[in-house]
């Protein structure tokens, strides 16, 4: 399923997945229970908005160290829509779908990076950074 | 999609979720309930999410919306063994679950239904 710590996101069950991934490597990093909850949670949201938004995609999860501690980083990227308003779609309840529009601003909230690039018509590419305290 | 199971006893309905959910199980949970919660005529519903890792907007929405549904078909819903991490991660993302009725534990959440019906049901 994963390849160099990359995997697709075309389906419900890669949502779960990707979440099941994800903890394993929050685990594998030493994060506590808070920030493995915290970071889980963001990758869920995030991989859900791939897959309602853009029928699909992938994110790519690795384990990243700064010299002074390690972290998770996870890239997701897809080939939809793009959004044209990317600070309107940072707005909590904000959305263009059925959702409650807190899946963007309210994953930013649960790390400590986020970073957005998206152009309509060129898809979006999110890149989160968890870092792991103490 | 996994099915969750929903127990009787007595007047009320006890689900307790053991299974990663995805989003195919949430929605049919919800329909599955409000069958159950008619067919029994269930006065309350329990929602034991102990084995719960995680809840993200689409599952907090799930709870809030079952609590609805089930207050139209006149049954009260509690939520119950919500771990810490995860309220914590909740109030976060930005869901509060207001309208959500919650207790500590399983029998909280039994003695709580009673009270509202103006019975103890702990005896």
């Amino acid at each position: 399923m994963t390849d160099g710590g990359r995997m697709p996101i075309a389906s419900n069950a890669d949502v779960v997945a990707v979440r099941q991934q994800v903890r394993a490597v929050a685990i594998e990093a030493g994060m506590s229970l808070i920030d493995q909850t915290k970071v889980v949670t963001a990758a869920s949201e995030l991989a859900r908005n791939v897959l309602v938004h853009a029928g699909g995609g992938r994110v790519t999860v690795e384990v990243v160290d700064d010299g002074r501690r390690r972290g998770l980083r996870l890239a997701f990227s897809d080939e939809g829509p793009g959004i044209a308003d990317v600070e309107q779609a940072l707005v909590d309840g904000y959305t263009t779908g059925p959702g409650l529009g807190l899946g963007l601003g309210g994953s930013r909230r649960l790390v400590d990076q986020f970073d957005l690039t998206s152009a309509p018509g060129e898809g979006t590419t999110i890149v989160v950074t968890k870092w792991a305290r103490g | 999609m996994e099915r969750v199971p929903i127990l009787k006893l007595g007047d009320i309905l006890i689900i307790s979720i053991q299974i990663d959910l995805d989003d195919q199980s949430v929605l049919g949970l919800q329909e599955d309930l409000a069958e159950r919660v008619v067919a029994t005529g269930a006065r309350g519903v329990v929602i034991d999410i102990t084995a719960v890792e995680i809840i993200d907007s689409f599952i907090g929405r799930m709870l809030a919306t079952i609590a609805a549904m089930c207050r139209l078909l006149d049954a009260d819903t509690v939520v119950v063994g919500m771990r810490p991490a995860v309220a914590i991660t909740l109030v976060e993302l930005g869901l509060s679950l207001g309208g959500v009725r919650t207790a500590l534990d399983l029998e909280k959440g039994v003695a709580a239904l009673g009270h509202l019906h103006g019975r103890d049901t702990t005896r």
